[in-house]
């Protein structure tokens, strides 16, 4: 097995597709931005401020439902046939790296550009940007991980966005409650210290789906 | 009627936990009073369950190592008990709580990770129902099956220990060894796991026992409907 010679090409294949289809891209950036903009229309922010726990929670959450839309396509973009062909040539490990890799630049581009938008239009009351922007990394990077392998299970399944949800949220919650907890380490401005037990265990949450993933893989994507 | 040694044993741990623990003598202590008796049914609900699930698991990784319908058939029965177990502990904890800590659902972390422990296993029953082929549902499910273990093993263990908790041994309460769980209530909290887990697995043999005797039927009518179109 060659690894890395194949997960940078499939990597390259999936950056290429997603560059041609440019408007699936734009949908969800856009559904981050309107619900953004939902989300201060509807607190009638022009007279008043969130507070730092309502900000926080929101972000996380506007940022976990663009997760599972834009994930969540992962698996159903691409034609059976075609999918046939990449089971052909690739093995099933260069292939599910190669999506999680992809999912989780995906993801990156989509918080950090959300961030900004909500930024402008909620402030930013962080006053530890740089673990705030670790804690983001890390769950974008952990939602593609756990979220990679939810989709190639909905994916089999008739109603697969309904059940993308639903298998997704209860094996996403602890990550999700963890980030919740760095994030708003972050915003008071704790010392690193106070959140290190959450990140190493983010990290490890992060290892344990990986090493999972690269365990049930083969036996999923052929069925 | 045969019973197997085990299933007899089932019953008299279960019997003596019924008597003794309604019976038996257990510490005087403020607030908790004679509530103290729902350790022998709340608790062991939570240790039948994380067993009954992974036994369930195991069931999923020897289908996917060898796919035999049998294992299939373990691996969701245990997955059902699993969730009755939950249920069940769910509101005994809820009981619990509510004449010890004033309220219902108190949004303790453990009551939380419960929840959502249930959430997952109610996940894959979906899951179960939404691929028509079989085989398929088969592997596909012990896929999501080991996956959601592997993820619920650090909520269950992890989180509650992050987090403040009303339950004893987290949060800088003392655990039950300390001083609740003194030698009297072991001789019947012990017991009582076993007795209520190997109750669990009794239900998913049966369980599997039925499944096993409805396709058996299935089979036999459609060779019967052949059969007699044959003789038209």
């Amino acid at each position: 097995m060659r690894p890395a010679s194949e997960i940078i090409p499939l990597l390259w294949k999936e950056i290429r597709l997603e560059w041609r289809q440019r408007h699936t891209f734009n949908s969800l950036l856009l559904y981050m931005v309107s619900t953004i903009w939902v989300v201060y229309l509807s607190f009638n922010l022009q007279l008043s401020q969130l507070s730092p726990i309502t900000w926080n929670t929101l972000y996380w959450i506007i940022l976990l439902f663009a997760a599972i839309n834009s994930i969540g396509k992962s698996f159903i973009q691409e034609r059976e046939g075609q999918m046939l062909y990449y089971y052909t040539l690739h093995s099933p490990v260069g292939l599910i790296f190669a999506k999680i890799i992809y999912n989780a630049l995906l993801l990156l581009l989509l918080a950090f550009l959300g961030l900004f938008f909500y930024t402008i239009l909620m402030g930013l009351p962080v006053q530890d940007v740089s673990l705030f922007g670790l804690n983001v990394a890390l769950g974008c990077v952990g939602f593609a991980t756990t979220l990679t392998m939810v989709a190639g299970i909905a994916a089999k399944t008739q109603n697969s966005s309904t059940l993308m949800a639903v298998l997704g949220f209860p094996v996403i919650l602890p990550m999700l409650l963890m980030l919740l907890k760095v994030s708003k380490n972050a915003l008071d401005g704790l010392d690193w210290s106070a959140s290190s037990d959450e990140l190493l265990t983010l990290t490890a949450i992060n290892l344990i789906v990986i090493s999972f993933s690269y365990f049930l893989f083969p036996y999923l994507w052929r069925s | 009627m045969r019973l197997a040694s085990w299933k007899i044993a089932t019953l008299f741990l279960l019997i003596y936990t019924l008597v003794a623990g309604f019976l038996g003598e257990v510490p005087r202590l403020p607030i908790i009073n004679e509530s103290i008796r729902n350790l022998y049914f709340h608790v062991p609900m939570w240790f039948g369950m994380i067993l009954i699930l992974l036994v369930s698991v195991v069931y999923s990784v020897l289908y996917l190592r060898k796919p035999q319908e049998n294992y299939d058939l373990y691996a969701v029965e245990s997955a059902n008990v699993g969730i009755l177990f939950g249920i069940l502990g769910l509101i005994t904890g809820m009981v619990w709580a509510q004449f010890t800590w004033g309220t219902f659902w108190h949004g303790d972390p453990k009551q939380n990770a419960s929840a959502i422990a249930l959430l997952i296993y109610l996940a894959y029953t979906v899951l179960r129902g939404s691929i028509e082929d079989e085989q398929q549902r088969a592997k596909i499910s012990a896929v999501y099956n080991i996956f959601a273990f592997a993820t619920l093993i650090p909520l269950l263990f992890i989180l509650p220990r992050l987090t403040d908790s009303m339950h004893p041994g987290n949060g800088g309460n003392p655990g039950f060894n300390s001083y609740d769980l003194d030698s009297r209530m072991r001789m019947i909290f012990y017991p009582a796991v076993i007795g209520w887990t190997l109750l669990g697995w009794w239900m998913v043999t049966l369980r599997v026992r039925l499944r096993k005797l409805s396709i058996f039927w299935l089979e036999k009518q459609t060779e019967n409907q052949f059969a007699v179109k044959k003789e038209a």
